[in-house]
């Protein structure tokens, strides 16, 4: 089990668990980041954002957001 | 039962990039409307669509993912349809993102509506070789799906067709969809509980149920001051401790099973999965770690080149024209003084023409801005900008009205809506006007010739520069002080590419140029009176007067001589200054009336008056002091309060007065 930043590009996994207050929690929910949804990285290199793909869209988290979404890797 | 209802109240509903104001427009063509929210800056369209005998009226709600209580668009989105009750609400679905998009139907399905669903960009999901069962989607729904393609307006006559039955067939009972049971056990007890009371006559007990399952909080306070309300908050309450023994956290768990129920339509009609796409192969070059940032600035100084260029010839014939209408109505009135004060050299119709003359590059920037949003890469720009802004304090869509802000800061100003946390977006609109606009650049080219000769080009650029790190000092310091708190969690959807349809973007600039005048004109003619008031009255008499020099305006620049004096100004350049307020570019002509020479030779007689390090002062005052009168609408506009309006015009003299000062400081110190 890791953050979700630490995934390496082109990885896939689980999440087990996200932490956080309510609105950032409500906001993952609404953008389909439930505990046991497959996320895919597609972009994950530089100190800026990471791109992710979850339930067949694209979103980007940022650094802060992706540390509080944990992963087990796949 | 069959009655024939006239008109029908349509709402249309989605998640943002659906393709939604498409839709929209297809349906309305030219009879639509854009507003306000009341009370929000969030834009609000309504039109018409003529059916036969009957005339549709549509409103098209904010794009939303979720329906819950959490910012202002889902609260109009949800409100509007639970209290304006309308009678359809068209529900567009992007059919290649079929499963994010469904968590919203499911959100609409409970709150017990007519619902008909437009599956959008059913081309997309053929490119990628992705099959969907439409008629077994309809079945699992139970409501109507109608396929469309928007752009090619595929599927709106059959849309119409669908809404107009929906009404004809209007059932009292709705499919049910059924959620996992260990939730439904809960919800079901719930929503007997509320059935019994008051409180089901105006809402559907399943939706309140759910609702206070998931702790929201709106719903609870307005269930709290209805009748029999407390009993139902108790048991909710009760219920809901139950549920997160079993289960968990309700509200997550609630999700949960939304999430749960359209994995297994999905299994059952979608069928193929989708391969990378060429707006993935596009990321890939368009987000790269070391080309991201130049492509990003690339694009951006292409576009509003374009805007620039595009808009040149309609902004001087615009200015031509006024100068034209005011030479040619001169002495029409015969009063002297109403004359003067309509048509003088600052009367208002000069004025007007000042300002008017910006309206058609103002008009290109929300074009531009409009292509861009509608493109997809807006959301790419906020991805590689990231990381720089939240350096310093800003998110990272903050980029976009900055950038704008070059060209000019009204349509910037409204391109703030486009940042979410309402810190962030108070924060973007009161550093934007220290963004050097166009009309500020008129008169610092005039200018800088004939006082830096050779260097113009580099005090020019150091001006832009000067005007980009002020915005981020001020931002920190605001984000320190007065707006609290981190940047918003960065969570942004990468909406698919797109060609931009340039009728969306023409459509939606007309709305916002010709919405923003029609609020924001009264100001500027309140502004352009009062200015031209105090240039046409004499100071000592209150009589007409045609020479500026004995005006109140004169009197006011020679009342603040001596806290100017310290900038080494006289009273001719706060004139000017004073002027700028209209339109920054008026300090060029007006410092030429007020020094008595033509626009031609002001610089070589400023030159004359001044050291080149007093008129980079002067310069540097008028690149940071109050924004025009155009943006002082617009920040007025979307901040809703004149509090923070004046805050941004105070702190922005301030500012200019306090950085003029330490340039003469250090100007003469290492210069002498």
């Amino acid at each position: 089990m890791k953050p979700l930043l630490y995934l390496p590009e082109y990885s896939s996994g689980v999440i087990v668990g996200m932490y956080g207050g309510r609105g950032l929690m409500k906001r993952l929910i609404d953008m389909g980041l439930t505990q046991g949804t497959r996320v895919h990285v597609l972009k994950s290199s530089g100190p800026g954002p990471m791109l992710i793909e979850v339930r067949g869209s694209r979103l980007a988290l940022g650094r802060g957001v992706a540390m509080k979404i944990m992963i087990r890797e796949m | 039962m069959t009655t024939l209802r006239k008109f029908i109240k349509v709402a249309l509903a989605g998640n943002p990039n659906v393709g939604k104001s498409v839709v929209f427009n297809n349906l309305t063509g030219s009879r639509q409307h854009v507003g306000n929210w009341p009370g929000k800056t969030v834009d609000k369209k309504e039109g018409f669509h003529r059916h036969g005998e009957r005339e549709l009226y549509i409103v098209d709600l904010p794009g939303t993912y979720s329906l819950t209580a959490f910012s202002a668009e889902e609260m109009i989105a949800r409100d509007y349809i639970i209290y304006e009750k309308p009678d359809v609400v068209v529900n567009i679905v992007d059919a290649s993102n079929l499963e994010r998009n469904l968590y919203l139907t499911l959100q609409l399905l409970e709150l017990g509506v007519n619902i008909v669903i437009a599956l959008n960009k059913m081309d997309l999901v053929k490119k990628e070789d992705i099959d969907i069962d439409v008629n077994t989607l309809q079945k699992e729904l139970g409501i109507p799906i109608i396929p469309t393609v928007a752009p090619r307006k595929e599927g709106m006559s059959n849309l119409v067709k669908a809404i107009v039955n929906t009404v004809k067939s209007s059932k009292s009972e709705y499919n049910i969809l059924r959620y996992d049971p260990k939730i439904e056990k809960y919800i079901d007890k719930l929503e007997g509980f509320i059935s019994f009371t008051e409180i089901s006559k105006f809402y559907r007990p399943r939706w309140v149920a759910i609702k206070l399952l998931e702790k929201d909080d709106d719903v609870k306070r307005k269930i709290s001051s209805m009748k029999d309300g407390k009993r139902v908050l108790d048991k909710a309450s009760e219920l809901e401790a139950d549920m997160e023994n079993e289960v968990g956290d309700p509200e997550v768990a609630i999700a949960n099973a939304r999430y749960d129920f359209i994995k297994k339509i999905i299994s059952k009609v979608v069928k193929g999965k989708g391969k990378l796409t060429a707006s993935d192969l596009l990321d890939q070059a368009l987000l790269d770690k070391f080309l991201g940032i130049p492509i990003f600035l690339a694009i951006l100084w292409w576009v509003l080149q374009i805007a620039f260029i595009g808009s040149a010839p309609f902004c001087d014939f615009l200015g031509d024209l006024f100068v034209y209408i005011g030479t040619a109505l001169e002495g029409i009135t015969g009063q002297p003084y109403i004359d003067y004060l309509l048509f003088g050299d600052y009367g208002i119709i000069q004025g007007l023409g000042a300002i008017l003359s910006f309206v058609p590059l103002i008009m290109a920037l929300y074009f531009v801005l409009a292509i861009f949003e509608d493109s997809g890469y807006m959301a790419r720009a906020a991805f590689v900008m990231d990381r720089v802004m939240k350096k310093l304090g800003l998110s990272g869509r903050t980029i976009v009205p900055m950038i704008m802000g070059v060209g000019c800061n009204v349509p910037a100003v409204y391109a703030t809506r486009i940042i979410p946390d309402e810190n962030d977006r108070m924060i973007a609109i009161l550093t934007n006007p220290l963004v050097m606009c166009g009309a500020r650049l008129v008169f610092f080219s005039a200018i800088a010739a004939a006082f830096f000769g050779a260097y113009a080009g580099d005090v020019i650029l150091s001006l832009y520069v000067l005007g980009f790190v002020l915005v981020f000092i001020v931002a920190i310091i605001l984000r320190k002080t007065l707006f609290r708190g981190k940047p918003s969690p960065f969570v942004i959807e990468f909406p698919t590419y797109q060609r931009p349809s340039l009728k969306v973007a023409a459509v939606r600039m007309w709305d916002r140029g010709s919405l923003f005048f029609k609020k924001a004109g009264t100001v500027i003619l309140l502004g352009l009176i009062v200015i031209g008031i105090l240039t046409t009255t004499n100071a000592s008499t209150f009589a007409f007067t045609d020479n500026p020099e004995m005006a109140i305006i004169s009197a006011i620049g020679k009342f603040f001589q001596p806290i100017f004096a310290p900038l080494g100004w006289d009273w001719r350049l706060i004139v000017a200054a004073i002027f700028g307020f209209v339109a920054k570019e008026i300090v060029l002509g007006a410092s030429a009336m007020l020094y008595g020479v033509g626009e031609e030779q002001i610089a070589s007689k400023m030159a004359s008056m001044y050291s080149p390090i007093d008129m980079f002062g002067y310069m540097t005052f008028i690149q940071i002091y109050i924004p025009c009168i155009v943006t002082v609408a617009a920040i007025k506009q979307e901040t809703g309060s004149w509090k923070w309006t004046a805050f941004a015009v105070i702190y922005g003299i301030v500012l200019a007065y306090i950085v003029n000062w330490l340039v003469l400081v250090i100007g003469h110190g290492v210069f002498g």
